[in-house]
């Protein structure tokens, strides 16, 4: 078989397995770095033995064993973790038997998502482990899709590991009493992941364009984990309905373009079918959480692409909702626009103000909000004042061009 | 706890002032983030610096400062200006930074401030001690 060859199906197989081999290799030893070392060195053993030997008919397996040995070489060189012995030579025969019928072993990827949003690991790690440890992503690339320097988020990496080692965080299925609490947990840290991409809106920086995409696959893998959750549902539909309209957040010449002056035309009508077919699969369940609502709200805006016109009545409803089950900076603003859109500008604008003035002090999209209701409100000099406002929040060149060109049309 | 927000800028740039149509795009939006940035009560200080050929270097010549006219290195991004920002942890201090707006040439740079150890944190003599 020839070298090209042989590199494609190493690559295929750590793409289709990686977090797999992982989950198992670490669910026994709870020690997620050797794990990681041992399977680095097994895909490596690989890229040196298929190309003499062939492709074997079960790479999973035969990566499973070269890592599992590793592993176990590595615990006996390591005379202070002489204790980590026994529990590896029980996943060793575990392997060993799960292996000899049809290569079957369990997927504890559900545990390690759990172990990665767990509470004693801090909150911001808790994004990046899942992406490095589930989906193989290298810690460089976890760096800048979240700006930071790559050797600080492999410091904050390796720590996390650490903790999970030292500490003996068990890889198991939380309580029932835990699980809605824990489960939260692992929504929005794949949530953050989704977010993290969806910032960088037109991809002006490549190196951050992939996040949405790796998020979407780390919902994917806890929906096919958990297919009985219908905030796992959720949160994948609310993923769908936000990256079917990527394409029609800016324009040909690169501007940015708000949500209702989007041309649905632009919007990919197989998500906009995946993400209702979820959503309602989701609430047949009868449990509603703040990933349903949220998804929610964006399958209203997705169904101007079939109605023409936005239900802004349901979006108020929906919103108010939100604001009861999970009241956040965004709900609150949200159904504030859902109000000035659903009533008048007056209902919207009051409740607008009624969010303390603290919280919004650099939160860029209340300020959007205002110059927008102020103008329709005719108070154009207060306008002025938020538009300078939210300008100077804005991280993103575009928006901040678009509220300069809005700033510049007669009033 | 403070930080600087440094702002290089390429010559490119920096010749932007000197154009009253280029001007339009280079001042309102830092004017902006500034403005935003003392309505959030993060402001300490901060200044737009001058065109560093404008520079008067003092280097050590033995005990004493001899003078030179700028500037003190030529690289080719300067030092155009600063933020000095108060906030609670250094992610805050990041989000801010990103906020600056971004122009192809212009590099911004965030630095903690040292800090006497008087104002430091008691944690912070705990680990020292």
């Amino acid at each position: 078989m020839s070298v090209d060859a042989t590199h494609r199906a190493v690559e295929q197989a750590a793409r289709e397995s990686y977090g797999r081999l992982l989950a198992f290799l670490a669910a026994r030893t709870r020690d997620v770095a050797a794990a990681e070392d041992a399977l680095a060195e097994a895909f490596h053993a690989a890229l040196e033995h298929w190309p003499r030997d062939g492709v074997p008919a079960q790479p999973e397996a035969w990566l499973l064993t070269a890592a599992r040995r590793r592993l176990i070489d590595a615990s006996r060189r390591a005379q202070v973790r002489r204790d980590a012995l026994p529990a590896l030579l029980v996943a060793a025969d575990a392997a060993e038997e799960q292996l000899v019928p049809d290569l079957a072993f369990p997927d504890e990827r559900l545990k390690l998502l759990f172990v990665c949003a767990h509470p004693a690991i801090a909150r911001d790690v808790h994004t990046p482990l899942m992406l490095q440890t589930v989906l193989g992503l290298d810690a460089a690339r976890i760096a800048s899709a979240f700006l930071v320097k790559p050797a600080t988020m492999g410091q904050r990496l390796s720590r996390a590991k650490a903790k999970i080692r030292d500490a003996g965080i068990a890889f198991e299925l939380p309580l029932a009493g835990d699980l809605p609490a824990r489960l939260g947990a692992v929504l929005e840290a794949i949530y953050a992941a989704y977010g993290s991409g969806w910032d960088d809106v037109a991809g002006a920086d490549p190196r951050r364009r992939g996040l949405a995409i790796e998020a979407v696959a780390l919902g994917r893998t806890l929906l096919q984990l958990l297919p009985a959750e219908p905030e796992a549902r959720g949160l994948l539909a609310l993923m769908l309905y936000c990256e079917l309209r990527r394409a029609a957040r800016r324009d040909e010449s690169g501007t940015y373009v708000p949500l209702s002056r989007q041309d649905t035309m632009r919007w990919s009508r197989p998500l906009i079918a995946e993400a209702d077919r979820l959503l309602q699969a989701a609430q047949r369940a009868g449990r509603l959480g703040r990933f349903q609502l949220e998804a929610a709200i964006q399958a209203v805006h997705a169904r101007r692409a079939v109605s023409g016109v936005t239900d802004w009545e349901a979006l108020a409803l929906l919103y108010e909702g939100l604001v009861r089950l999970a009241p956040g900076i965004g709900a609150l603003v949200g159904r504030a626009a859902a109000v000035a859109e659903a009533r008048d500008a007056e209902h919207g604008w009051a409740l607008l103000q009624a969010i303390p003035a603290e919280a919004v002090r650099d939160y860029q999209p209340y300020w959007a909000l205002a110059t927008h209701l102020l103008a329709r409100l005719q108070r154009h000099g207060e306008a002025d004042t938020a538009r300078e406002r939210a300008i100077g929040l804005c991280e993103d060149p575009a928006m901040r061009t678009f509220l300069r060109q809005q700033g510049r049309r007669p009033h | 706890m403070q930080c600087t927000i440094f702002v290089h800028e390429q010559a490119h740039i920096i010749a932007m002032r000197n154009d009253p149509v280029q001007r339009a795009a280079l001042y309102p939006p830092i004017g902006a983030y500034l403005d935003a940035l003392k309505e959030a009560g993060v402001f300490v200080a901060g200044a737009g610096l001058e065109e560093r050929s404008t520079a008067t270097v003092l280097s050590a010549a033995g005990s004493s400062w001899q003078a030179q006219d700028g500037p003190y290195a030529d690289t080719k991004e300067q030092l155009a200006g600063f933020f000095l920002i108060d906030v609670p942890d250094r992610a805050t201090a990041l989000a801010w930074a990103r906020r600056c707006p971004v122009l192809p040439g212009r590099t911004v740079e965030l630095r903690g401030n040292l800090c006497r150890p008087e104002e430091m944190q008691p944690a912070v003599h705990a680990v020292q001690a």
